[in-house]
């Protein structure tokens, strides 16, 4: 079993180091490429300038901000409207294939229509990611609290739970790893349609100073962004991945 | 409870009772120029919208692309995920990097996309292609996973060579995990191959949204953006039928 880990790691650190390999072996190949693949050493330096001239800061201050208040606004509704409609079989029956539907459409259609109500600012993309996130939530949130056993529901009131102790310990319990599954994707599609947003049209922010690098055909900055944006997704998406697993061991 | 006529019943009542709500607010209490009402919205749709001979050109550009990038992901992907799935090793080893990269918001490539296939239809294809692959790759995967190890040992002890294997025995069973698969990659196709289009668009519908948008024509931007829906919504359904026939010998 040991052995299987370290040859699985040795073949993706492996992949990674060849791909690396050809990525400075083919730009240094040629001149005519730098303008479309810079070299790593190029692009690391303009890392280092991004990072103390303070640049990456103060753009990553707006996304961050963005993100924030969109997942704040999708979170609250989607649990609130998640929870609602699934307090009655009907209202589910009625409203889960509606926001189901709804998701399935790609929502960056609409995109140019919140920028002509919103603004080229941050509320646009507020708007639009807390919509897009919104969806998952609510979906999640609806399915977590319908599929709560009825069995021990009913064992519950018949020892004279009010309620509110039903919520406490049978409701939340059981609709908590589903929930938390949605919060989880909304999060990570509201990271992603803020930066989608940004790019599409912003007057500041990480999306916006990456569509700047690349009109200005700044390529090896272009590319210490994109570097910046990938570190901090594999990290986010590395942590969500140890907080699934600890949980899915804690549930046994 | 109520009956599933009763539930549609009420759906559709809801969907009336809103258009009629946005009528209302946009004809008698919103005073920006901004708020278009679905009359409005009606109006623009027959002639302005879908009576002009160049939006539709542009839909069928979109269409086009959006063709091409959906085959190139199917193909691909389930390609690369029947190679890194067939062997233990290569499924622990790669499944992990091509979550990774799936996890990646992607619309941050979107200018370099541009910068490398240029300002016309190959940048929408590709950019669609690299979002509809990953869904593909990743269920294929989750797909093989599926078939039960009895099953493969039984073929095999009858003498199934592994091409045989894997076209009488994973396939079928990797259906219904697959087509989940297929219908996420259309959305994320339409998706990537749409975000293309708003960000720079020479012919396809891109350029008429950001058109309808700098002109401040809220009618016309809408009524395309919810034909465009429209679309995308029966695409989806288009992958279900396929889906319901590819299906069909479990019955």
């Amino acid at each position: 079993m040991r052995r299987d880990t370290l040859l699985i790691r040795s073949i993706q650190f492996g992949l990674l180091a060849i791909l690396f390999g050809i990525w400075w072996f083919v730009a240094h190949s040629s001149q005519r490429l730098l303008l479309l693949l810079p070299p790593p050493e190029l692009v690391w330096t303009q890392m280092q300038f991004l990072w103390t001239s303070g640049r990456l800061a103060s753009a990553a201050l707006i996304t961050v901000e963005e993100i924030v208040k969109a997942y704040a606004i999708a979170a609250s509704g989607g649990i609130v409207v998640g929870f609602l409609v699934a307090r009655s079989r009907n209202l589910m029956r009625i409203f889960e294939p509606m926001l189901a539907g709804l998701f399935a459409v790609p929502l960056t259609l609409f995109f140019p229509l919140f920028v002509v109500f919103f603004g080229i600012g941050p509320e646009s993309k507020v708007a639009y990611g807390a919509t897009y996130s919104f969806f998952p939530i609510a979906l999640n949130t609806i399915a977590g609290f319908a599929g709560v056993d009825e069995l021990y529901l009913r064992s519950v009131r018949s020892m004279g739970a009010s309620s509110l102790q039903q919520l406490r310990y049978v409701y939340l319990p059981a609709a908590m790893p589903v929930t938390l599954t949605g919060l989880r994707i909304g999060f990570f599609i509201c990271i992603a349609s803020v930066l989608g947003g940004e790019t599409l049209a912003a007057a500041a922010g990480i999306g916006k100073s990456i569509a700047l690098a690349a009109e200005l055909m700044e390529t090896s900055r272009l590319y210490a962004w994109i570097a910046f944006v990938v570190i901090v997704s594999v990290m986010l998406n590395l942590m969500a991945l140890a907080a699934e697993t600890r949980s899915e061991r804690k549930r046994g | 409870m109520m009956s599933a006529t009763q539930v549609r019943l009420v759906r559709l009542a809801l969907i009336v009772a809103l258009i009629v709500l946005w009528e209302f607010y946009a004809r008698f209490i919103s005073t920006s120029s901004l708020v278009a009402g679905p009359s409005d919205v009606a109006m623009a749709w027959w002639p302005k919208v879908i009576g002009d001979a160049r939006v539709l050109t542009a839909v069928g550009v979109t269409l086009i692309e959006l063709a091409v990038a959906f085959a190139m992901s199917v193909i691909f992907g389930m390609l690369i995920g029947v190679l890194i799935g067939l062997s233990d090793i290569g499924r622990r080893s790669l499944y992990p990097l091509v979550l990774m990269l799936y996890g990646i918001p992607q619309a941050i490539l979107l200018p370099l996309f541009v910068l490398v296939f240029g300002l016309g239809p190959a940048s929408k294809i590709a950019f669609g292609f690299s979002h509809g692959i990953f869904p593909v790759i990743v269920n294929t995967i989750a797909g093989m996973r599926n078939v039960s190890p009895l099953l493969m040992a039984g073929a095999a002890a009858m003498g199934a060579s592994r091409a045989q294997q894997v076209r009488h025995v994973i396939f079928p069973h990797m259906v219904t995990t697959v087509f989940a698969g297929l219908r996420l990659a259309m959305t994320l196709t339409l998706l990537g191959v749409v975000l293309a289009e708003i960000f720079v668009s020479q012919g396809g519908v891109g350029f008429f949204t950001l058109l309808y948008s700098e002109t401040f024509n809220p009618a016309a931007l809408m009524a395309l953006v919810l034909t465009l829906a429209l679309m995308a919504i029966a695409l989806n359904e288009l992958v279900r039928l396929v889906e319901a026939r590819f299906s069909r010998w479990k019955d």
